[in-house]
């Protein structure tokens, strides 16, 4: 291993030895392309033909109305082909396994919508695909699984430990271990060991990019404050990169889940319950025990459902440039409604993580300042997941009539 | 020491055998009949594992173990008693086996001090490369334990020499790719690997992954020094009870 790295005491690579060649031939491709304009190059054209790239700044003019202050720009990733920011790194990590010349990927996935960008990389670049989804995953999230299948791709159902997202990761690190030659891990974000923080934060850096130019071109200005969720924390990397050297503000939105003082919640950086560890290949904040066992998290938003966070942001918030809160399920449910029925966009549940801290902080600013929330995803696709959560009787209704006509 | 334990213990036998359990699976009283049987039937090191709920580097045997040993409550604290237990009992050397954030969260200064007033002989950590192993390696080498490391077959040569300058006691050399429990072809393949990790260290060498009759470890004999048996012992306890692991243990020595 030549680089380790480090942001600070935070990341390393803490692999099992069989994998250590496997990351070095990662981080040889991996510096290669970054050194290599034309690379970049190929990746923006890819974005913007298959992509929608670049995706728009939206001026959230009924929302700026109603909470006076600041005025809500929204960076709009969830109009990326499929959905969400997720289609920025798994494309350009496709352009690379092309380049490395393996012929097989696999990923993990926790709400699914990183399984279905890979699954529709694959499909385009003609890889083979398989993807590992936790139990409680695959039964809460079934339209993903069925566009994963679709897609050509295998979908496993992981039954290890907490059936969720993060022994999804368990079991795709032992697929690689066993088929490395011809096989390359799209990690979903900006997590896990060396080189990976580093390059998913590079793909997704394009959200910042453009973001940065928007602000500038259309209004003259920069943002006073960026708001990202942050669930790994790989669309927050991405949108707040645009902004590091500048006088900007940064927020990172954590699952606050049931409330920080029930325990039900994924919040690493925004609580008391998180301490430093070392699992899953990298050191950073975890929701773990004394014994340091990793602990149940819980949020409504099955992306931020996950015990670590990206050491990259770890050290942002040591270092103090990057501020974190927490937002609980509830807020999350009204932010949503609310920005549906002011703007007529449908945020992800994750995305609405970071508007509910905007909307809490917009009354206090000037009328001359800009926040940039950044939607990570769309929330339509998650119409089962969101219809449960407004607890609806009419989609309960049809729900019961399907299943009836299933039955005939 | 362990290096001096093995070189004398291998001008009694031509292989040794180093067994492995996962401490508190099937309960912490089993654990403890498992490791008298395997001493009685003449094993020569025992890994004990401390349990973890992200054991990356273990297949669906272990893992599954590691899990429900963690469900039934046991904690780190009750895995390093039972360490001191054996060790004060048994006259084989005793070694962990656990993954780093265990020593990370105890504090790594205070798990080797543990392990030295237990009596335990060293430890094998598979997530902690030497390159991120700095403060192990000043805790281990401080307490004269031995940091185990790990060889596998797609480690290069001057890696495995690298390696070798900061391991002590015997080298792990992984048989194959992939997760412990998985099968092992024992070939001229593997003949040739084992001779390139000799090359690269006189320490001595120990095969695990996929050993699991008395032909694979007879195949070893004259090519590592010691046969780790890991998964196939969970396997045995799980299908035909504690009582048939002594006639299996013995019939891999014959």
């Amino acid at each position: 291993m030549m680089n380790r790295g480090y942001f600070g005491n935070f990341g390393g690579a803490f692999l099992p030895e069989i994998l250590v060649a496997t990351f070095d031939e990662l981080e040889e491709a991996y510096t290669l392309v970054k050194r290599d304009p034309g690379f970049w190059q190929d990746y923006e054209q890819l974005m913007a033909s298959y992509s929608c790239r670049p995706t728009p700044v939206t001026f959230a003019e009924n929302l700026t109305r109603h909470f006076g202050g600041g005025r809500i720009f929204i960076k709009r990733e969830d109009l990326n082909h499929t959905g969400a920011h997720k289609a920025n790194n798994v494309m350009g990590q496709g352009l690379l396994v092309k380049r490395m010349g393996k012929t097989r990927v696999i990923a993990e996935t926790g709400a699914g919508q990183h399984g279905v960008a890979t699954a529709t990389m694959a499909a385009r670049f003609g890889f083979d695909c398989t993807i590992y989804m936790g139990e409680v995953d695959v039964e809460r999230q079934r339209p993903n699984v069925f566009w994963m299948e679709q897609l050509g791709a295998t979908v496993v159902p992981v039954t290890d430990g907490t059936r969720i997202l993060k022994d999804a990761i368990n079991a795709a690190f032992r697929d690689w271990v066993t088929n490395m030659d011809s096989t390359h891990y799209v990690l979903g974000t900006a997590c896990g060991p060396h080189p990976f923080p580093e390059m998913v934060s590079w793909f997704q850096s394009i959200v910042g990019k453009e973001a940065r130019q928007q602000l500038s071109a259309q209004e003259g200005r920069l943002p006073s404050r960026v708001y990202a969720c942050v669930g790994g924390g790989s669309n927050a990397m991405g949108v707040f990169s645009g902004f590091f050297d500048d006088d900007v503000e940064l927020v990172g939105v954590e699952a606050a889940g049931r409330g920080l003082d029930t325990g039900q919640h994924a919040a690493r950086l925004c609580s008391r319950d998180a301490s430093v560890g070392v699992a899953q290949g990298y050191k950073t904040y975890f929701l773990q025990d004394a014994d340091g066992q990793m602990r149940e998290t819980h949020s409504i938003a099955a992306g931020l459902d996950y015990v670590g966070v990206s050491p990259i942001l770890a050290d942002l918030k040591d270092k103090g440039r990057v501020r974190f809160e927490g937002a609980t399920d509830g807020e999350v449910i009204a932010a949503v409604s609310l920005t549906m029925k002011k703007e007529g966009v449908i945020p992800a549940l994750e995305s609405a993580h970071a508007f509910v801290q905007a909307f809490k902080e917009a009354p206090t600013l000037s009328q001359d300042e800009i926040l940039l929330v950044n939607q990570s995803g769309r929330g339509d696709k998650d119409i089962f997941t969101i219809a449960d959560a407004f607890d609806d009787p009419k989609w309960k209704q049809f729900i019961t009539q399907k299943a009836r006509q299933y039955h005939a | 020491m362990l290096e001096p334990y093995i070189r004398s213990r291998l001008t009694e036998k031509r292989i040794l055998l180093m067994t492995h359990i996962v401490v508190g699976y099937p309960s912490l009283d089993d654990s403890l009949e498992i490791v008298r049987t395997m001493v009685e039937a003449g094993v020569d090191l025992i890994e004990l594992q401390i349990p973890f709920s992200e054991p990356i580097a273990d297949g669906p045997v272990i893992l599954k173990a590691n899990q429900q040993a963690l469900a039934d409550g046991v904690t780190v604290s009750q895995c390093l008693a039972f360490g001191r237990t054996v060790a004060a009992q048994f006259a084989i050397p005793f070694l962990y086996m656990t993954y780093y954030n265990v020593l990370f969260k105890n504090g790594v200064d205070r798990f080797a001090d543990h392990m030295r007033d237990a009596g335990l002989k060293g430890a094998i950590v598979p997530d902690l490369p030497p390159e991120e192993a700095d403060d192990y390696l000043n805790a281990m080498g401080r307490c004269g334990l031995s940091p185990i490391f790990i060889f596998s077959p797609t480690t290069t040569e001057a890696r495995m020499q690298a390696i070798a300058k900061v391991a002590d006691g015997f080298v792990y050399c992984v048989a194959r790719k992939g997760v412990t429990g998985d099968q092992t072809i024992f070939s001229r393949q593997m003949d040739e690997y084992l001779t390139g990790c000799r090359r690269a260290t006189g320490l001595p060498l120990a095969l695990g992954f996929g050993v699991k009759d008395r032909s694979d470890v007879k195949f070893l004999e004259g090519k590592a020094d010691i046969a780790i048996i890991g998964t196939e012992v969970l396997r045995l306890v799980e299908s035909q009870g504690i009582a048939a692991l002594a006639p299996f243990l013995r019939s891999l020595q014959i």
